[in-house]
């Protein structure tokens, strides 16, 4: 009753004039003068307790090893070194990460007696400060025996690829089947079948801030206290405290006021928060890590590559009948919470924004040696409608019709919501032909064929590409069940919903305080909140003060809370409408009784609460709000206090997956409609995007300018995504892209602008009728530009990225061999990085001499720089540590180095391994010398190398120059040591032990 | 050239907006962490430490310098102006950065201390840039929330303004 004359009064007070509500206005965020001048706050802005130790965590250079032993002796006797911890110390105050699926697996932050990707953190050690510790992880020694990796979905289960993990026999985590409707008969009576293969490649959003974690452990009360950039979901809350041998209550998690950026990878952080706690728990000290670049490329988290094979049953008139979906999804090494949630995630929504009925599914999980996969925005969107978009270009081709008339005849009609799809998702509201024929006019559709027209006419390689996509938000907490079987799942008992929560808080004088969990990572959710909670109460925006941090030892939170399924807008936003309307109504029945009116008859107005049909009849706003802390005597006896009011909320349409395996997996579907024109340079092969198109409805928009800044930030992140980015891997493993030059992000110049088109069908399922909006381009872009990519170039597979040299090999076939006479560098391996050179030095000193001095090793300590030292286990052969810089990277190797086919003193053929923390390889060389006719003697050599590790993750554009430099260096300091007549004088041993190093060994 | 011990801490002393300011740092201390750690200035953001996403861009003697790419004690005697020093006073915002904030050229705000230092040093010396030059010029900085077009039309708007400005205070 209250609540609705609050509701009526609200509306009524929106419908005057200059009083607009403050949602739906593109007002100037709250956050940003902080964030402009230096101010934020983010996790390594914050100070820590004096005495907070720093940790280095030492990874593994191998995909697929045993750890046969590690030896940290000499790290912890350097000064400044409070503990070194090992798998072994890690799980002793420690146990297994939670796995998603029923199997006995173990999923540890460390590597226990096994490494299972490379930059699997292998030892963590803590120091005074983070150079010393980085200083002792290199002085750390861990021998290891290599195992054959696997890097591919469909590779990790054939029958002599090698096992990651007992408990998955044959890599599968999990192999389920579903079957809704009638499929096989829906196939067998279609006139028509068409298929596609669709490999969906592995990449991440990479936010600019990485992962950062402070912890302590209070032994007396053993409870952790844990500052941390996660980003929720607060499910993972659980799975810590789990790890950590302690009670929730135990576990005080809470985040800094900025983060920056998560786009889903900041929920992968976790394993770290572990990792860090139990060194602080060892050290009885705080202890704080900040992840630098490197690490987040190779070993934070990644979204999964997936290998997908979809068929559809289609009629003549191109409606489609059936889907057949086979989905192989790749998690990585270990199976993390909450995978192989990437998979579910989409279940209710296989059929995207088409009305089909009879659907079947079958779903792999697999382990492969790669970084383990996560949260990362779009979140099993991307490959699911990279696969059935493609598919619809696919069936338009077969059927000689256009793309876009396949579209319009499977969409699902605009009367049939809410909609039930065969799967199970309940979509909530939308009109998908409206907006299909809006975007088409608004974005010019006819003109941009007239361009392609054009363009081609000219001889251009031009195309153009669509999608229609559903976007889905608001996950409910129980669609990860669905990978249980029914009987499995009631074992287990439900899990459903997902409570949001919202605390309107009062002060004495009268002010508004919001705080929601809702943990943002830059999305404005303080500006949104002060604009919900201003039109509530009649105030405005900048008189509502908005804390979202969130600290589980004393705020409302739930499993659900964080920043995840693009849920803010749809459920945090409406449940803080909700708290405050809870507070207005018993602030309307206090002034009602003070102003001697009806409750019905309050209005909140312009920072005053006053009747509605005598408006001087009023009262502060101020003075009311802070009645129930002065004055609670004087209260209505109804009215109950205000001081401080939580609300939690969860949509009763989030129910568990019934019987058949149907489930609604999120609460709200906003339907996105992109097409664009692309233009591929005919000789370089680099693909622009000429004109975007993308057409939004995510239902009632609370802020105009945020919800285009999400759409604009998922475009150029779908972009690099289509166009760039790949976390790639060497068949061996070895990880390839660990920079930021090599995993290339777009900037200025490659983003172009797209034209935004918005519909608003509110949400019947949301208290503000706001749909989630922040995902949705990652998954229409890159399937649209694929689609305009295939159009381009006639091609009928692509995959991406569509970076131009493989655009290069669809078009023109691999590249021929070099014309005769220029001998080609040919991988040991596929996939090995291949470094060749050579060169030639002048010295000083007969042959014979320098044959001698090549094989001195007391000589090298003052000719090789970073050579720590030298042992000579034979005549022929050599074991020596060195540390080695290259390009961002500085390590310590152990180099191994044989000689073979001596000739003294005039050839010498060396073959050598070399082994640190930042890579392994082997190298193999040939030196000559020749008297140069002078006395002195001419030296000539060759080298031919391969590497693996951390070192192959910089890049050989880095390492090809760097091996040049560094050993034109040491020629050159030889050359000066030779002239200046000292003792010393070349060796080949130096050479080697420098070349060794830089590429390392293979074993 | 001075040689340094690498074991040993050196002071450092330069200008920071303006102050002068003094402390300790071994010769491996990276500019960018001296920066935060040791003086306190957090407003310059750490992304990539390899010189790539220029989150850590400051001006040193008047050029554009990625403080994750300078070590601590070359900048000895220097003049150092970091986003710390944009803004007029504490409580007002720069004309630069207030044309971000209405544009929404911003969401977490982790890179824009090394962006406004880009454009705050090249507006300066070429007040009526085409948005093709500060494309050009935004090219050397990643950031992965906005799409960049806020920020582009934030320092187009920027410059307008100023120049406009200038043309009325002239007239």
């Amino acid at each position: 009753m209250v609540q609705a004359a609050v509701r009526t009064a609200i509306s009524c007070d929106q419908g005057k004039g200059d009083e607009r509500p403050w949602v739906g206005r593109s007002i100037e965020r709250v956050e940003d003068a902080g964030l402009l001048s230096g101010r934020g706050r983010f996790i390594d802005d914050l100070g820590v307790q004096p005495g907070t130790l720093h940790a280095a965590i030492l990874r593994s250079p191998h995909a697929h090893a045993d750890i046969l032993a590690i030896d940290t002796e000499a790290a912890k006797r350097l000064a400044g070194v409070a503990v070194v911890l090992t798998g072994e110390q890690v799980k002793a105050v420690t146990s297994s990460l939670v796995v998603g699926v029923k199997a006995p697996v173990e999923c540890w932050p460390i590597a226990t007696d096994r490494v299972r990707y490379v930059g699997e953190p292998v030892a963590v050690v803590v120091a005074t400060d983070r150079a010393r510790a980085e200083d002792a992880a290199e002085l750390i020694s861990v021998e290891y025996r290599p195992r054959s990796a696997v890097v591919d979905p469909l590779g990790t289960l054939a029958r002599e690829a090698p096992v990651l993990h007992d408990g998955f026999p044959g890599n599968l985590a999990s192999d389920r089947t579903f079957r809704y409707g009638d499929p096989e008969q829906a196939f067998a009576d279609a006139p028509h079948r068409f298929s596609i293969d669709v490999k969906y490649p592995r990449n991440s959003c990479t936010p600019i801030e990485t992962y950062g974690v402070i912890a302590s452990h209070d032994a007396a009360e053993d409870a952790f206290d844990i500052l941390a950039n996660f980003q929720g979901p607060f499910s993972i809350h659980t799975v810590i405290a789990r790890a950590l041998k302690v009670p929730g209550n135990r576990l005080r998690l809470r985040t800094p006021p900025d983060s920056g950026g998560s786009f889903g990878v900041k929920q992968g952080v976790f394993p770290y928060i572990v990792l860090i706690a139990a060194a602080a728990r060892v050290a009885g000290r705080p202890v704080k890590w900040i992840e630098d670049r490197l690490e987040h490329l190779a070993a934070s988290v990644s979204a999964t590559n997936r290998a997908t094979t979809l068929s559809a049953a289609v009629a003549a008139d191109g409606k489609i009948l059936a889907l057949d979906w086979d989905q192989i999804e790749d998690c990585g090494a270990h199976l993390r919470a909450p995978e192989p949630a990437t998979l579910y995630r989409m279940h209710g929504n296989m059929t995207g924004a088409y009305d089909i009925r009879h659907v079947k599914i079958r779903n792999r999980v697999v382990v492969t040696n790669k970084t383990p996969t996560g949260l990362n925005r779009g979140f099993g969107g991307p490959q699911v409608y990279f696969a059935l978009e493609r598919l619809v270009q696919r069936i338009a081709l077969g059927l000689g019709v256009e793309p876009l008339d396949v579209i319009r005849r499977n969409l699902i009609e605009a009367n049939a919501f809410p909609y039930r799809t065969a799967s199970g998702a309940l979509l909530d509201s939308g009109n998908y032909q409206e907006a299909v024929a809006r975007a088409i006019e608004g974005g010019k559709f006819a003109e941009l064929k007239a361009r392609r027209d054009e363009a081609r006419a000219q001889g251009r390689l031009y195309g153009i590409g669509l999608a229609a996509v559903v976007e889905p938000s608001v996950s409910n907490m129980g669609y990860i069940t669905t990978v249980l079987t029914a009987a499995e799942r009631r074992k287990t008992g439900p899990k459903n919903g997902a409570q949001a929560t919202a605390t309107i808080g009062l002060d004495p004088v009268g002010s508004v305080t919001v705080h929601v969990a809702s943990v943002p990572q830059g999305q404005g959710h303080r500006t949104v909140l002060s604009q919900v909670v201003a039109d509530v109460f009649g105030l405005e925006p900048k008189d509502i003060r908005v804390n979202t941090e969130i600290d589980t030892a004393k705020d409302a939170w739930s499993i659900a809370s964080g920043n995840y399924a693009s849920r803010f807008a749809a459920a945090v936003a409406g449940t803080a409408k909700l708290a405050a309307e809870r507070v207005a109504g018993r602030l309307a029945r206090i002034a009602a009784s003070q102003l001697n009116v009806e409750p019905a008859d309050i209005v909140f107005t312009r920072g005053f609460v006053a009747s509605r049909h005598n408006p001087e009849n009023r009262i502060a706003f101020s003075r009311v709000a802070a009645l129930s802390h002065w004055s609670p005597g004087s209260l209505p006896d109804d009215a109950g206090q205000t001081i401080r009011e939580t609300v939690f909320w969860t949509p009763p349409e989030l129910t568990p997956p019934d019987d058949e395996d149907r489930i609604n997996s999120s609460l709200c579907h906003g339907f996105i409609f992109d097409f664009c024109g692309v233009e591929i340079d005919r000789t370089t092969l680099e693909t622009r995007i000429d004109r975007y198109v993308t057409m939004h409805d995510c239902g009632t928009i609370l802020h105009p300018g945020m919800v285009n800044g999400q759409i604009r930030g998922g475009f150029a992140q779908a972009l690099g995504a289509a166009l760039y980015e790949e976390y790639a891997y060497a068949d061996d493993g070895s990880f390839l892209t660990g920079t930021l030059a090599d995993y290339l992000l777009p900037t200025t110049t490659e983003v172009p602008e797209p034209q935004i088109i918005h519909m608003e069908t509110p949400s019947p399922f949301t208290p503000l009728g706001a749909k989630g909006v922040g995902e949705g381009n990652c998954m229409s872009t890159p399937v649209c530009v694929a689609n305009a990519v295939a159009d381009a170039l006639g091609l009928v597979d692509v995959t991406l990225p569509l970076v131009p040299a493989r655009l290069a090999e669809l078009v023109r076939g691999a590249e021929p061999p070099p014309p005769s006479g220029h001998p080609i560098a040919r991988p040991a391996r596929q996939g090995d990085r291949q470094l060749r050179g050579e060169g030639q030095a002048s010295l000083k000193g007969a042959p014979e001499r320098v044959w001698r001095m090549l094989l001195d090793p007391a000589t090298l300590q003052s000719v090789i720089p970073g050579c720590q030292r030298v042992d000579k286990i034979s005549e022929t052969h050599f074991r020596a540590d060195v540390t080695l810089g290259i390009g961002p990277v500085t390590g310590r190797y152990r180099a191994d180095v044989e000689l073979f086919d001596l000739e003294p003193p005039r050839a010498v053929r060396l073959r050598g391994a070399a082994e640190g923390a930042l890579g392994f390889g082997s190298a193999e060389g040939r030196i000559m010398l020749a008297p140069d006719g002078r006395g002195g003697t001419q030296l000539t050599y060759s080298y031919d190398a391969a590497i693996g590790g951390k070192v192959a993750s910089i890049g050989g554009r880095l390492l090809d120059g760097a091996t040049r430099v560094i050993i034109g260096q040491f020629f050159a300091a030889l050359a000066r040591k030779a002239g200046g007549g000292a003792a010393g004088g070349f060796s080949l041993f130096a050479w080697l032990a420098k070349l060794a190093s830089l590429f390392g060994g293979r074993r | 050239m001075n040689r340094l011990e690498a074991d040993a801490r050196h002071p450092v002393r330069f200008t920071l907006n303006g102050k002068a300011v003094e402390a300790e740092a071994e010769p491996r201390t990276l500019l960018s962490d001296f920066l935060r750690q040791q003086l306190g200035a957090t407003g310059t953001h750490v992304g990539c430490e390899h010189g790539v996403c220029g989150a850590c861009t400051i001006v040193v003697d008047d050029m554009l310098t990625r403080a994750c790419l300078t070590l601590a004690v070359q900048v000895d005697g220097c003049d150092i102006r970091t986003v710390e020093g944009i803004a007029p006073s504490p409580d007002r915002l720069s004309a630069l950065q207030r044309a971000f904030r209405r544009n929404h050229a911003l969401q977490c705000g982790f890179c824009t201390a090394g962006i406004l230092m880009s454009l705050d040093h090249y507006l300066s010396r070429h007040p009526a840039p085409t948005e093709e030059e500060i494309r050009e010029l935004l090219s050397g900085h990643l950031c992965r929330c906005t799409g960049y077009t806020p920020i582009i039309r934030a320092a187009l708007e920027a410059a307008r303004l100023a120049t406009s400005s200038e043309e009325t205070s002239d007239a």
